[in-house]
């Protein structure tokens, strides 16, 4: 009689199989792909595919005047559009040593917190739907609209504005704006409780994020994440604070920090920081002073020879721009520092030992953007 | 540390290092085969503590290629920007310091995609935006692409 021989099958702990995360999956905001290796339902490992977006822009600036790669910074990190602008001007204004007038500081510094406060919005919304919360989705959508109002009367658009140039401001403030940022803040402060009630106080929401993806801050230091994600985990890294620009060192604002590193922590830095935000809106919004809504600028921008360096803190992190300058009206060479590129390189090393359901929640909270990431 | 004191200091850590001046960061060209001995005692020395690099940038400078490395200090506070530079470009290699700063591993990659610098002991060198067969490396200045890029 013929001898069976059994091979021994793997049992499905023991196998390790690779899946496709995206790059069309409701969680990843965007297409990225990220091919998993699992054993069982325990992530071991996985490796980020970038490039689904990418569409070159650091080679495309290279042919491009500064005013028109303002354009191009909108298309980056769409949800903080208002903020990469400021970036492209204070590299410019710098370089150039403009000093730009007091009113547009002031637009400038309240539309990057309403920015910020949108794109938190929104982040909390996609965050609750991603842990099954549907309602978050239209809590957030719905609050998110009156920004997006606000923006649409003063710069004519509601998601990509290009509203700041070198030197000032696209054209002034819509004379309700002030009118109608104090009446979202009012309306907002009493929403922002349902966010707290309904996801920050959630039993399920805390037990599915606490101790779940930690990052200590060495790690957060050492991969470079910043913005909410990297102050989750107690790392020091608000450009607002270390490097003030606008009127940052002028305004009272907390650097929210917290020292767990873990999904809840990032969580909190964000919920936080829509307070502060707010905070910093009211010491602003009714102290904008007269004048003009920009400076005297040539009509051809160029830059001396040299090199510059200009961060800013988007909703995100910290976005930095490298800059050679030849002298000629187009930069020689322009790097962006992005904060989602860097912020997806943790996501292999803080994701493993967790579950795939995990891994959900852990990108989740890291808030990427993936045109931030392939620019 | 002030930037008088810090720049002796650099130079205790790698004599031949060549201060550029007139620059918004205390700027070194170091050469590139001292880059890792250089790049580990900065960050390892207490007084130099460099724990963050905040952004590596390649870029092509016609007679060469470098390599940008931005530093800073989230115990003391200071800033220090190391470039390497290389003039072969048939074959560019720098050693990689992403064992040093993991952020290195993802920004390494991207400088090989679009300029064709190598990091040698990087432990995943491959393309990361662009497809494994694309042809050249669109940053260099000498690159030529008549499908994709539209001259006016």
């Amino acid at each position: 009689m013929k001898e069976v021989i059994h091979t021994p099958v793997p049992s499905v702990e023991e196998e390790e199989y690779h899946i496709n995360m995206g790059p069309q999956h409701p969680s990843t905001h965007g297409v990225l792909r990220l091919v998993v290796s699992l054993q069982g339902e325990i992530v071991k490992s996985l490796k980020p595919h970038c490039g689904y977006i990418h569409r070159g822009m650091e080679k495309m600036c290279e042919k491009d005047t500064y005013p028109q790669i303002i354009h191009l910074t909108d298309r980056m990190d769409y949800l903080s559009a208002h903020i990469n602008n400021h970036a492209v001007c204070l590299l410019v204004e710098n370089a150039l040593q403009i000093e730009v007038p007091e009113r547009v500081k002031y637009i400038r510094t309240i539309m990057d917190e309403l920015t910020r406060i949108q794109s938190h919005q929104l982040w909390w919304a996609s965050f609750g739907m991603d842990l099954g919360g549907l309602t978050c989705f239209f809590y957030g959508l719905r609050d998110r609209e009156k920004i997006l109002d606000i923006w649409e009367e003063t710069t004519g658009a509601r998601f990509l504005q290009s509203y700041y140039t070198p030197g000032g401001l696209m054209w002034d403030i819509h004379p309700d704006f002030q009118k109608k940022t104090k009446e979202f803040l009012k309306y907002f402060r009493k929403k922002i409780r349902d966010y707290e009630k309904i996801l920050s106080g959630n039993v399920i929401f805390r037990e599915r994020s606490r101790n779940v993806g930690i990052m200590t801050k060495e790690e957060a230091v050492s991969y470079g994440v910043t913005g909410p994600s990297g102050r989750g985990s107690g790392f020091s890294c608000d450009v607002r604070k270390h490097h003030p620009y606008a009127l940052y060192d002028k305004v009272d604002f907390k650097e929210i920090l917290y020292q767990e590193g873990d999904t809840l922590a990032r969580y909190m830095v964000r919920m936080d920081e829509m307070y502060e935000s707010m905070h910093i809106i009211d010491q602003l919004i009714d102290n904008i002073p007269q004048g003009d809504f920009s400076a005297k600028m040539k009509a051809v921008i160029k830059l001396p020879a040299g090199e510059y360096y200009q961060r800013v803190e988007t909703a995100r992190g910290a976005l930095g721009l490298y800059c050679i300058s030849d002298g000629n009206k187009t930069p020689y060479r322009l790097k962006f520092r992005t904060p989602s590129f860097s912020n997806l390189s943790a996501l292999d090393h803080i994701s493993r030992g967790f579950k795939i359901a995990d891994l959900v929640a852990i990108g989740g909270s890291l808030d990427l953007v993936i045109p931030d990431i392939d620019r | 540390m002030d930037p008088e004191k810090l720049k002796e200091r650099v130079l205790t850590l790698a004599p031949e290092a060549e201060l550029e001046e007139n620059k918004q960061f205390l700027t070194f060209f170091i050469p590139a085969g001292k880059l890792h001995t250089t790049a580990l005692r900065l960050k390892e020395e207490e007084d130099t503590a460099f724990d963050y690099l905040f952004c590596q940038s390649g870029s092509d400078m016609g007679k060469y290629l470098m390599v940008v490395y931005h530093l800073e200090s989230t115990k003391l506070h200071h800033e220090l920007v190391i470039k390497v530079k290389t003039e072969d470009r048939d074959n560019p290699a720098f050693d990689s310091v992403c064992d040093i700063w993991r952020t290195a591993e993802f920004h390494e990659r991207e400088i090989f995609d679009l300029l064709g610098i190598r990091f040698n002991n990087h432990p995943d060198l491959r393309r990361i935006f662009l497809d494994e067969n694309w042809v050249g490396h669109p940053l260099r200045k000498d690159y030529q692409d008549e499908v994709n890029i539209v001259e006016l």
